[in-house]
């Protein structure tokens, strides 16, 4: 390669590099800078967010949740403190959502204050231990149907395997 | 003569780096318990944060390199930091693959814009500016001059990858501590980035040495030309 051309490669990449670095920093990480809006600060700024896309972040509250596989339809409430903000989505939950765990979700603020998310993330902690004795880590390897069925409890619980009383 | 010796001993801390990592994995994959909350699916730990450790420490001595080349004009920082900053690039983009492993089962999705991953992208694409730098120079003292520069104000960035948790919400945990983790655990983390640390050390010795035959070659072509 000659010299010239060797320059103009390098110009290339370094333009290239330079451009992807401003596209980041300023097209992602300014918006990023809050990553998600708690329930309660959603709620405080819902006139000036509603309908525009946003991340809302808290704790699946206990009793919240309702999943229905078959339509896929799934409810739950984002809470943090006094504030909780209802959340629906169709998508499947992730193998780690239950209640009482962290979440994030992107999606719209209705002007009903539902929130309709078309993404649900699951934020866990920095805490690593090994499961109880009592405890199968295997099960986070149930399928999500499986898990739906115990969820919904439309589930077929005690219909599966014979029952040693029938002839 | 010497380059051989030389050589020699590098080959056996290769060897002990190999059997560290080879220890280590074995220690990750079967005597360390699964994870409660997540499962087998967590034993990527032991993998992601010697990655991330090793990506973090070869930009370090990237930056100290470069102050040190700025104020003695030594050929041999610049060799060394040009070296780092491979090695670095190597292990952070690792980094990023094993986290978006770890993400899709534990997450449940591949890749978000949260200021860990955000921060950690553009430290990747900073030091691969690095290595363009390095392209766009012909003259070695040019060369090393933009690059001890741009090795300086780069490492900007990776104090603020490391305490993005910290500082903003993310949906990346924050750092563990000793006490956050299991000692059953936290045993074969520890090995794990020693291992890593001794694979980062024969690298560097290894490219080091290619840098040597690099600026031979250079010095060789430019008498001649």
């Amino acid at each position: 390669m000659t010299q010239g051309k060797r320059r103009m490669w390098a110009g290339l990449g370094l333009a290239a590099v330079v451009g992807a670095i401003l596209y980041l920093a300023v097209g992602s990480l300014e918006n990023n800078m809050v990553y998600f809006l708690t329930p309660a600060e959603l709620q405080a700024r819902a006139a000036e967010v509603e309908g525009q896309p946003v991340r809302l972040g808290g704790m699946v509250q206990t009793g919240s949740v309702d999943w229905k596989p078959e339509e896929p339809l799934l409810r739950f409430s984002v809470g943090d403190g006094d504030s909780a903000v209802k959340v629906r989505t169709t998508s499947a939950p992730p193998s780690m959502f239950q209640e009482g765990q962290g979440v994030v979700v992107e999606g719209r603020y209705g002007s009903d204050g539902v929130f309709r998310a078309d993404r649900l993330m699951v934020k866990h902690s920095n805490e690593y231990k090994p499961p109880e004795d009592s405890e199968m880590p295997a099960e986070m390897y149930e399928s999500i149907s499986e898990k739906s069925e115990k969820g919904s409890g439309s589930g077929s619980e005690g219909s599966t395997g014979p029952s040693p009383g029938s002839p | 003569m010497e380059r051989e010796t030389r050589d020699r001993r590098h080959r056996w801390l290769g060897l002990a780096a190999l059997a560290a990592v080879v220890v280590g994995t074995v220690w990750a994959l079967f005597v360390a318990p699964p994870d409660a909350a997540q499962g087998e699916v967590q034993r990527l730990m032991y993998v992601h944060v010697p990655t991330a450790w090793i990506g973090m420490l070869s930009f370090f001595v990237v930056f100290v390199m470069s102050i040190l080349y700025l104020v003695q004009r030594d050929p041999r920082w610049d060799m060394i930091a040009h070296s780092g900053v491979e090695i670095g690039v190597v292990f952070t983009a690792l980094t990023l693959a094993l986290g978006s492993l770890w993400a899709k089962p534990t997450w449940g999705i591949w890749w978000t814009w949260d200021p860990r991953l955000t921060t950690t992208a553009i430290m990747l694409i900073i030091y691969v500016g690095y290595l363009a730098v390095r392209g766009f120079a012909q003259d070695p003292e040019k060369r090393a001059r933009w690059s001890a520069v741009v090795g300086i104000v780069a490492f900007v960035d990776v104090p603020i990858v490391y305490l993005s948790v910290t500082w903003w919400r993310t949906l990346h945990q924050p750092p563990s501590t000793a006490r956050s983790i299991a000692p059953e655990m936290l045993w074969p983390l520890f090995l794990n980035l020693a291992a890593f640390t001794l694979v980062y050390l024969y690298l560097m010795l290894r490219r080091y040495r290619l840098a040597e035959a690099e600026r031979q070659l250079e010095e060789e072509t430019a008498i001649g030309r």
